[in-house]
């Protein structure tokens, strides 16, 4: 419980500090390290692919991404001119933040064994998978086999990716 | 196109950094079965560390002569992933479904652990490739104009 709430605030002021720094370069690499703190919150509840997922992709490769695209940019384009805030966001935003504080209060609490997401289906797979498919790991179990459909057309989404990237910026290129 | 960095910290630290990531992406892959990670984990992990052979040696330098070979296994990954589903069609069952995997020897559940690792390492090389492929597209220099002259001319 110690460690929960300096990494609440660090997220906080990460996703705070991308949005507001003027440089492009500097909220990235704060962009970067927020999905680091995200990530050691999800360790930190125990979804530990998550964490993984989160640490590799959100801070290593696509903060090389964003770097890779901003090198090709020119320099006037990375510094951001803002425009002022319109006074119906100012109004408009605490209070759908409200809204949904007032709708976050009505959800099950964490690790509650009467919530509808542990007692549906969750417990099928928790149980049956090592039976099942000799896969200790459960996560890997329901992504790769109970729901490989779904990994199978991800895999389409980056391989699409791919090629659209490589169609777009190799212009004349071998 | 990406010049290499010309630090002898940064090349030096590189040449035992980037085989150790891709051993450690390896390891991620083939043991995502048992503990966390995966094939898409892997399959980051592997191309961060040929994304940084890139940035250290230069698009042109022999040492990133992996990740310029992998681009030709463009598509590989996904049709190991879909060439499982398809002996599954072939053995008499569904699509995807692994307990129709003609493996001579094998129990159901094994058939499965097999299916997993198969369509696992698919994912980690259309990864792997896709983020080598996206890194070298935006390392091509934005001069449009010079390279559409000479292409015409």
């Amino acid at each position: 419980m110690a460690i929960e709430i300096p990494l609440l605030i660090l997220l906080v002021l990460t996703a705070a500090g991308a949005i507001l720094v003027k440089d492009l370069i500097a909220a990235v690499l704060i962009l970067g390290s927020y999905s680091f703190a995200l990530a050691l919150v999800w360790a930190l509840v125990g979804a530990v692919d998550v964490a993984f997922v989160e640490a590799v992709v959100g801070a290593g490769l696509a903060t090389v991404f964003f770097l890779l695209t901003l090198f090709r940019t020119n320099e006037k384009d990375r510094q951001i001119r803002r425009p002022p805030v319109p006074w119906t966001a100012i109004v408009g935003l605490p209070l759908l933040g409200l809204l949904l504080l007032f709708g976050a209060g009505d959800l099950p609490t964490f690790g509650d064994v009467n919530s509808p997401a542990s007692t549906h289906i969750s417990p099928v797979y928790l149980e049956s998978s090592l039976e099942d498919t000799r896969t200790p790991n459960v996560v890997t179990a329901v992504l790769m086999d109970y729901r490989s459909f779904d990994t199978l057309v991800e895999t389409i989404v980056i391989f699409t990716a791919g090629i659209a990237c490589a169609l777009l910026l190799r212009k004349g290129g071998s | 196109m990406i010049q290499p960095h010309d630090s002898a910290i940064v090349r030096t630290l590189g040449r035992i950094i980037i085989p150790v990531s891709q051993l450690f992406g390896i390891y991620v892959l083939m043991f995502g079965q048992y503990g966390p990670g995966g094939g898409f984990v892997g399959g980051v992990v592997f191309a961060a560390s040929m994304i940084m052979a890139i940035l250290i040696f230069g698009v042109d330098s022999t040492d990133s002569n992996l990740a310029r070979k992998i681009l030709h296994g463009d598509g590989v990954g996904l049709l190991i992933f879909a060439g499982v589903g398809g002996l599954c069609l072939i053995g008499g069952g569904q699509f995807l479904n692994y307990s129709y995997l003609q493996i001579p020897n094998l129990d159901e559940p094994s058939q499965h652990f097999v299916g997993i690792l198969l369509t696992q390492i698919g994912v980690a090389v259309d990864v792997a490739v896709t983020g080598v492929s996206i890194a070298i597209s935006l390392s091509f220099e934005e001069d449009v104009t010079r390279s559409e002259e000479a292409s015409n001319g």
